[in-house]
């Protein structure tokens, strides 16, 4: 398989990712989403490491994951506190910020 | 002409100023502790400096050549390229000002302690009361065009706040008010002149600016001659800026005999007579001059003819006789000496004529409408006999005062040839016999005729106490010695001063190193002189058949069309409100329609544009999340296509 598959394939993960954060409303999916989102990143970096013969992008993916298990960590205790305060997990119940 | 650095008696001329101003600072800033001694301060301080102004008067006497001693007080404005110290310039000039203002001053402020002795406010009227002789000192002592200046802003401030003395009185409060601003349009022709002066000449002293004037050609001659009578115009009460003086009467009665007439008021010839070098470079600007006083003493004497109030008629008479001062200040060196000459014998006259006028008031419960008047020598001997006295001056029968003063002026007019000889001498003889009129008119209306009080009551009015609606019958009296001295005094002024400045040429030959020598010597009878004299005692009859013979109405009938004129000053006020007042007040409703209409109607516009539009706008923040989102995908998408594009 040539590497250019392996970015087509982080296309649509990302697309799907984005489909879903747009169109879903609960926020654990839309979290997962998010997630999604970055994985694809991650396989369009250690693809085009693997097309440029160099070790750059497998750097970044490391990166990547740090900064997603630290986001996780935060995101998922706003999302705790959030469904303790409004019993729900539905983005659109926390619309207060507003005109 | 040299001027001499101060020596001897003349180190200690500062004490001039210091004493009135010491008084002024004690009264005004003691609060009531002083009410109890505050008069006699206020008197004490003004005498000081009278006794003080006679001894340098004959230490000068004693000087002979240069008789002007300049002592430098300290720097007061010293910028690079901008002198200006504070000096006293003491000169016959300013000595006989000095002698004046300190002189008469100290006469009434005398009388005042009799004439306010019922006021609760004594204190402060002798507090303003000397801050006035300590400004008007500093304008006739200063040797520079701004400490001048800065007197001549003194007196009108006094001069404010003595008119609305009695601020209760609408009436009194808007006079105030008028004659300062009358004075402020004046004042801006004075401090233009000073502002030109040092652009031309780089220096505001006397002896610096007619050093200069005399190479600075005559088109500045003709400027600063414009501007400093315009200042005077204002100061002096001469036409087009006289109206402030009639409503001027409003302050108590000695404050219009000082301040009103005899010294604050002439310090518009004092200017003219000061800046005689500035006048000598332009015949134009002396016309100016001379044709305002012409006009003036006509104005002053026509409105005198009208008015049934007695001090309204004098002031008037003030307005008139000042005209003839200006006269004579504008016939150049012919008529300087003249000028001041009338104007130390007018100062006595005047005063005397005022207090007269307040001894009356005094003793009828402050009436002051002539018509309620009548038969009043009987009970007031001591005050008939000096009103009569400076009657007699005013009007110019010889021997008294007027006839020395006033005749050498209508005498220089008339010689000054050519048409304009004929009309301002020809003025000037006509304004003497209508003068005749006036005060023949005010005589028999105030003392003689059938006693109108007794069956028409007195309304009262000018005092402290609002005038009642109620007529009541007055008991007249003769006022208090400290009244009546004061009014003697001037009186033997009246009647000898006049002759004593004029005969030998006694004034003209003290001011000539100032004012320049005399150019041609006449006799005490001239052809002119003789013609007025013939004109007083025709004026003075037809007064007396119209006042004497008749009895005077106590209700004043309607009258010609002439004498309602006089009666409404000329219409002076009229046309003060319809030619500057009304276009001044449309302006400003201009201004305030293009105001609220048109400036803040744009700026309006584009705010509520603003804010409506964003009102609107805002909707977008709906808080949802996934809307947010959505609209950070499209930004990122829009870039990440920008890029491409600019790439490609």
């Amino acid at each position: 398989m040539s590497p250019a598959s392996y970015v087509f394939l982080a296309v649509v993960l990302f697309a799907i990712g984005g489909v879903g954060v747009l169109i879903r409303r609960n926020m654990i999916v839309i979290f997962m989403c998010v997630e999604l989102m970055l994985n694809a990143c991650n396989l369009a970096f250690v693809a085009f490491a693997r097309m440029h013969g160099n070790l750059d992008g497998q750097v970044v993916a490391f990166f990547v994951m740090v900064v997603a298990a630290a986001e996780v960590v935060v995101g998922l205790a706003i999302l705790m506190a959030i469904y303790r305060a409004r019993k729900s997990a539905s983005v659109d119940d926390a619309n207060l910020l507003k005109y | 002409m040299t001027t001499l650095a101060a020596t001897g008696v003349f180190r200690a001329s500062w004490l001039l100023l210091a004493f009135p101003v010491f008084g002024a600072a004690v009264l005004l800033l003691g609060g009531r502790r002083t009410n109890r001694w505050g008069h006699l301060l206020g008197v004490a301080m003004s005498l000081a400096s009278f006794v003080y102004g006679v001894i340098a008067f004959f230490a000068l006497l004693g000087y002979h050549g240069s008789r002007e001693v300049d002592l430098h007080m300290y720097s007061w404005i010293p910028v690079a390229g901008f002198q200006v110290n504070l000096g006293l310039l003491l000169d016959p000039l300013s000595l006989c000002f000095v002698l004046l203002i300190t002189g008469v001053g100290s006469l009434i402020i005398i009388y005042s302690v009799g004439y306010m002795a019922h006021d609760t406010d004594r204190r402060r009227f002798f507090g303003y009361l000397n801050l006035f002789i300590a400004a008007m000192l500093l304008l006739v002592l200063s040797d520079n065009y701004l400490g001048l200046y800065a007197g001549w802003e003194g007196v009108g401030l006094a001069s404010y706040l003595l008119i609305g003395f009695w601020q209760f009185k609408p009436t009194a409060a808007v006079a105030a008010k008028k004659a300062f601003i009358a004075n402020r349009v004046g004042d801006a022709g004075l401090s233009l002149a000073i502002m030109l002066m040092f652009a031309e000449f780089g220096t505001v002293n006397f002896t610096g600016v007619f050093g200069s004037v005399k190479s600075g050609g005559s088109g500045v001659g003709l400027a600063l001659g414009l501007l400093l009578l315009l200042g005077a115009c204002g100061k002096s009460a001469q036409v087009p800026l006289q109206s402030w003086l009639l409503d001027a009467m409003e302050g108590p009665t000695p404050v219009s005999a000082l301040i009103h007439a005899a010294t604050m008021v002439t310090a518009g010839v004092y200017l003219m007579v000061r800046s005689n070098p500035i006048l000598a470079q332009s015949a134009d600007a002396r016309m100016a001059v001379a044709i305002v006083g012409a006009v003036t003493l006509l104005f002053g004497a026509i409105i005198a003819c009208g008015k049934d109030d007695i001090k309204k008629s004098l002031a008037g008479s003030t307005m008139s006789q000042i005209g003839y001062m200006m006269l004579g200040a504008g016939l150049g060196p012919a008529g300087y000496a003249f000028a001041i000459a009338h104007l130390l014998a007018h100062g006595f006259f005047k005063a005397g004529l005022f207090l007269g006028a307040g001894s009356v008031m005094h003793g009828m419960d402050n009436e002051v409408d002539m018509r309620r008047y009548g038969g009043l020598r009987r009970f007031l001997p001591i005050t008939f006999v000096t009103f009569t006295l400076a009657y007699l001056a005013i009007i110019g029968i010889p021997p008294f005062s007027g006839f020395f003063t006033k005749d050498p002026i209508i005498d220089a007019a008339w010689e000054s040839g050519g048409t304009s000889g004929w009309l301002l001498g020809g003025a000037a003889i006509i304004g003497a016999g209508v003068t005749a009129f006036y005060m023949t008119r005010m005589m028999l209306m105030t003392y003689f005729g059938p006693r109108r009080w007794e069956e028409n009551g007195v309304l009262g009015g000018a005092g402290a106490q609002p005038a009642s609606t109620e007529p009541h019958v007055p008991h007249p009296h003769e006022s208090p010695g400290v009244m009546t001295w004061p009014m003697i005094i001037l009186a033997i002024g009246s009647v000898g001063a006049g002759g004593f400045l004029i005969v030998n040429y006694r004034l003209a030959d003290f001011l000539a190193p100032v004012v320049g020598p005399v150019p041609v010597i006449h006799g005490l009878w001239t052809w002119p002189g003789i013609i007025a004299l013939v004109l007083v005692v025709l004026a003075g009859g037809l007064a007396w058949t119209m006042y004497g013979r008749v009895p005077v109405p106590a209700v004043a009938p309607r009258g010609s069309v002439f004498t309602r004129a006089a009666r409404a000053d000329l219409y002076g006020d009229a046309f003060n409100e319809s030619v500057l007042m009304r276009p001044g007040q449309w302006l400003t409703r201009l201004s305030v329609f293009f105001d609220s209409r048109g400036v803040d109607g744009l700026v309006n516009t584009i705010a509520a544009t603003i804010g409506g539009s964003s009102g609107r706008l805002r909707r977008i923040q709906t808080g949802f999340v996934r809307s947010y989102a959505l609209s950070m995908l499209i930004g990122a998408v829009l870039l990440v296509a920008g890029l491409l594009v600019v790439r490609l």
